[in-house]
């Protein structure tokens, strides 16, 4: 790791680089190693979540099967929520440096635009709505920014191939290509995938749908010189009857995903002679004919839309696409595994610490259990709607396609993913109700939104930039105090008499922070209280001492 | 607000002949994908959802 992160990042293909395994001394430990947590898989997930945990001061054990990043793009749209998370991680300025940001989509049925969105319509927010970004490079930064940190202890080519839970530990099996050995966990997190081991080897299963579809993914080089928007066919002409999506990657890379139905032969259509027609007819149609291309990876998947029923088992945690699966179509699988690793981060920290009891990490399941439900929802909806399940089902979706040329109010029941948003975890028992009348989308539970605000140091800045602060050993909560006056400092006098250790940001009235005041519905003394993952868990017009203790309280699931 | 299910129409007889009159010279398949833009057309209308599933319910039970 350390010569990865001396490499000139810019000439790095991040697709080929191995990574060394390296024999630990634990694995001539006479009795099993302890660690306070074991975080089982170096994809998208387990990194984001061994990165905050470091940087909350807790050491991690990172195990990965592999010695690779990922092959091919997979995972491509990252969205606004994710970077925010990453730039808590210190890594999403690359990213968005390196991808390809947009926010408008156009969806077309036959060759007929019937309806485009812009996912960002107000301005005011430091990150775009998404960008698009091969995986690789998003695991090659997140490897990169772990390297960094001395408290992750990043193990390659470590496959975990057994595990017995205890009261107070689980007893790992790890093989290795020096044979096996084994470690003991205070918690470990199931970060591996889809056909996750942990899931297996504790006999769990992740239940849910399965579509009869196949689709054709492949990343395709091009230089036709096409707009930065996401385009969606239904019944496209050069692909009659089934959908198709393009979309811009990095470095001149276009993700291509043909529909081709459930009878299509997977192994001939991932044959790159039978790719190139289909990628040359789209372009051909789309006035790019003659445009020079070359194939690179492709794959044909199927998918399934499910989740396991709980997502901790003891000292088990379930995160990402291990925990629950949704189908591409919305982006929402890879960020959401990204809100688990944010949601489980702290909360682990502070168990750890013991600053709050076991019960808390029953909060990170229920909370990302019923996050999971939404993203389920919406992937299966729209799902449905890409690939009818039925004749009637189907009569329908046409009968909205056709009516959607002429009548505004069928575009809004097009369905081709309904792109990844956090979500507003409503009804968390970490959440204190709120007593005061508040407008607007910032109710306990929701991720905290951006706005400008000028930072500590008088220079235009970000409002998620200063919810976070530095890394210590002990969890604080944030404060976000609105205004200025007799209001906001009897508010400030209220936290301070709470005695409960807060990083305090003052959004000042005025130019600077009036966005982030229309968009908290905030008023001079208006309070907010933020997790250190950056969710509402309690606001007030005037706080008391004894109402914001009990809210931090609450939020640390005591008593 | 419920869903209406007494009389209502202004004019019943002419909406009958009406309807069967938009369907003339249909094929099958046409008449149904006509039903299907029919219904999301009239949904639009009715605007809610509760009133909605009403008249779902409404329509199940006579089958």
């Amino acid at each position: 790791m350390q010569g990865l992160a001396s490499h000139d990042a810019a000439s790095l293909d991040y697709q080929s680089l191995r990574f060394d395994y390296k024999r630990h001394p634990d694995q001539d430990a006479a009795t099993p190693a302890h660690h306070p947590v074991v975080v089982v898989g170096a994809g998208p997930v387990g990194l984001a979540l061994a990165i905050d945990l470091a940087q909350r001061q807790v050491p991690v054990v990172l195990l990965d099967n592999d010695c690779t990043l990922s092959t091919g793009s997979r995972a491509i749209c990252f969205a606004k929520r994710t970077l925010e998370v990453f730039d808590r991680l210190g890594c999403a300025g690359r990213m968005v440096d390196k991808g390809v940001s947009w926010n408008v989509g156009r969806v077309f049925f036959g060759d007929e635009q019937v309806y485009s969105f812009d996912l960002l319509p107000e301005a005011g927010h430091e990150r775009p709505a998404f960008i698009n970004l091969q995986q690789y490079y998003v695991e090659g930064y997140l490897a990169e920014r772990a390297a960094e940190l001395p408290l992750i202890d990043l193990r390659w080519s470590n496959k975990v191939v057994g595990i017995e839970q205890g009261a107070d530990q689980a007893l790992l099996t790890i093989e290795t290509p020096e044979g096996e050995y084994r470690l003991a966990a205070g918690h470990v997190a199931a970060c591996d995938g889809s056909r996750s081991s942990l899931r297996q080897l504790l006999g769990l299963e992740a239940k849910g749908r399965v579509f009869r579809d196949r689709f054709l993914i492949a990343d395709v080089n091009m230089d036709a010189d096409l707009p930065t928007e996401r385009r969606f066919w239904f019944d496209p002409p050069f692909h009659p009857k089934q959908s198709v999506l393009l979309h811009k990657q990095a470095d001149n890379m276009w993700r291509v995903d043909f529909q081709l139905g459930w009878d299509a032969d997977p192994v001939e259509e991932r044959k790159h002679e039978n790719i190139v027609p289909r990628v040359r007819a789209l372009l051909d149609s789309i006035g790019h004919r003659g445009a020079r291309f070359d194939i690179g990876w492709a794959s044909v998947y199927t998918f399934a839309c499910q989740r396991m029923e709980r997502f901790r088992h003891g000292r088990v945690l379930f995160a990402g696409d291990s925990a629950h699966g949704v189908s591409p179509f919305g982006a929402r699988g890879a960020n959401s595994g990204v809100q688990d690793a944010d949601n489980l981060a702290w909360k682990l920290a502070a168990v750890l610490r013991g600053e709050a009891p076991d019960a808390l990490l029953d909060s990170y399941a229920s909370e990302r259990e019923y996050a999971a439900d939404e993203n389920i929802r919406n992937s299966t909806r729209a799902t449905d709607f890409i690939t009818p399940k039925s004749e009637v089902s189907r009569l329908f979706r046409d009968a909205v396609l056709e009516l959607s040329k002429r009548h505004a109010f069928a575009r809004a029941l097009v369905n081709s993913g309904r792109l990844s948003v956090p979500s507003t975890l409503r009804e968390s028992t970490l959440n204190t109700p709120d007593v005061d009348a508040f407008e607007g989308p910032m109710v306990p539970g929701a991720a905290a939104a951006d706005a400008p605000l000028a930072g500590a140091d008088g220079r235009a800045g970000w409002l998620l930039r200063e919810l976070s602060p530095p890394a210590g050993a002990a969890t604080r909560f944030t404060a976000l105090v609105f205004g200025d006056g007799a209001e906001a400092e009897r508010s400030l006098a209220a936290l301070a008499r709470a005695d409960v250790a807060l990083h305090i940001v003052r959004v000042p009235p005025g130019s600077t922070g009036e966005l982030a005041a229309r968009r908290y519905d905030a008023r001079s003394g208006t309070v907010y209280l933020l997790r250190p993952d950056q969710h509402v868990c309690a606001r007030w017009r005037a706080p008391t001492p004894e109402a914001v203790r009990a809210a931090r309280d609450r939020a640390l699931a005591k008593g | 607000m419920d869903l209406i299910t007494t009389p209502n129409l202004d004019a019943p007889d002419d909406f009958y002949e009406a309807l069967i009159e938009a369907h003339q010279g249909l094929s099958s398949d046409q008449s149904h994908a006509f039903n299907a833009r029919l219904v999301l057309v009239l949904a639009n209308h009715i605007g809610s959802t509760a009133v909605l599933r009403q008249a779902f319910e409404a329509a199940a039970a006579s089958r």
